[in-house]
């Protein structure tokens, strides 16, 4: 199998204060990779997933305030194959900035339209597509006057342990993007430029939603052997 | 070929999202193992923003950590896979973490397999403790130390 590139951040990136205490400080113990894809198949099946759980705007009785886009793409492996029925989850603030989440108190109005999760497949060539609202910047206490990027949060579920993923995917042209130590832990220019997702005429809608593109890399191979459809 | 796309932090609101229904009972029958442990940082404190998964071949199971760091599973134990005893993959995620973690557990009742295990015989012999579960009274105890001299084997995948 090919091997890609690896633009990981570090475990340990002080300017994001909570990696202090938390990353360990041992280093991995590397073994054969075949020693941990044993998985025949995708494990996460009892995660329920609804065909309406990739509509963020659909949630509730009324429609979520903010501006309404759609967030679409690929899931492929490391040789650009399309990774099809992968878990997509997804977690975001409201267009507020604010998170459903009971933990986040900052003090900007909750939607009473609007949760800020979903989920989907992926289709047979490893596309998603979710319809869902701007999220919003917020604030945190990393450090004096720190904002997030608005970004939305990704978990991946391929075939094998290998190919889990959790990112968070920022938006073009954010003023707060070089300033975000979350970000920017990731050292290397073009890693960074992975996790920002591109406007994109083609996937908006006329008179409806913007549209984004976003497409995302797992390691891992395809359990499941599929032709080569690129 | 493209470069993998980077991991960030799960972060700390992710509690709305990714819990499921009856999401650490991987296994739902009734001879199931409870598997509980803490999650903990660098300085013992409890890391009350964690999210643990635990996988094998078929079971799944999720769980947050609650306010003392604490999680529980419902599992069963594999089977053995060849020359590998039997283990569970355990997933670390949690605020402060910008790539997860992956470890595993093993069964204390296997001392035979686990002496024979390839997995823990590449790992340290002082370290190889931290991935066996201990027996307690009605559950296997599993505690996960970030950093520190317990820091738990944490594996390259």
């Amino acid at each position: 199998m090919s091997e890609a590139i690896d633009f990981d951040p570090p475990f340990l990136h002080p300017d994001y204060r909570s990696t202090v205490l938390r990353a360990p400080q041992r280093p991995l113990v590397r073994l054969p990779r075949e020693w941990f894809h044993r998985s025949t198949g995708p494990v996460f099946g009892r995660i329920p997933v609804s065909p309406s759980d990739s509509d963020l705007t659909r949630q509730h009785p009324g429609e979520p305030q903010g501006q309404r886009i759609i967030v679409s793409g690929r899931v492929v492996d490391s040789d650009g194959r399309g990774v099809r029925g992968a878990l997509v989850e997804i977690w975001q603030t409201n267009a507020a900035g604010r998170y459903l989440d009971p933990a986040d108190q900052h003090p900007a109005p909750l939607d009473p339209n609007f949760t800020g999760a979903g989920r989907c497949l992926t289709d047979e060539e490893g596309r998603y597509r979710f319809v869902t609202i701007q999220p919003g910047a917020y604030p945190w206490r990393n450090h004096h006057n720190a904002w997030r990027p608005a970004h939305i949060h990704f978990s991946l579920f391929g075939p094998d342990l290998g190919s889990r993923l959790i990112t968070q995917m920022y938006f073009p042209g954010d003023p707060l993007i070089p300033l975000d130590p979350i970000l920017q832990s990731v050292p290397d220019p073009h890693g960074r430029q992975l996790l920002v997702c591109d406007f994109d005429l083609e996937t908006t809608v006329p008179e409806w939603a913007l549209g984004y593109r976003w497409d995302i890399v797992l390691r891992g191979s395809n359990a499941t052997p599929m032709e080569d459809r690129d | 070929m493209p470069p993998f796309t980077p991991s960030q932090t799960v972060g700390p609101f992710f509690g709305f999202a990714l819990p499921f229904p009856d999401g650490e009972r991987a296994d739902p029958g009734e001879g199931a193992l409870r598997v509980e442990g803490q999650l903990l940082d660098g300085a013992g404190e409890p890391v009350s923003d964690g999210l643990i998964e635990v996988l094998a071949p078929d079971q799944f199971a999720r769980c947050r950590t609650d306010p003392e760091g604490a999680f529980h599973v419902w599992v069963r134990k594999p089977a053995a896979e060849g020359d590998q005893a039997p283990h569970l993959d355990v997933i670390v995620f949690a605020r402060g973490l910008l790539k997860h973690l992956v470890t595993r557990l093993y069964f204390p009742d296997e001392p035979e397999a686990n002496a024979a295990d390839p997995v823990l015989q590449a790992v340290e012999p002082t370290r190889r403790h931290t991935l066996v579960a201990r027996a307690e009274p009605g559950a296997l105890r599993f505690d996960i130390h970030l950093q520190g001299p317990e820091e738990t084997v944490f594996f390259a995948v």
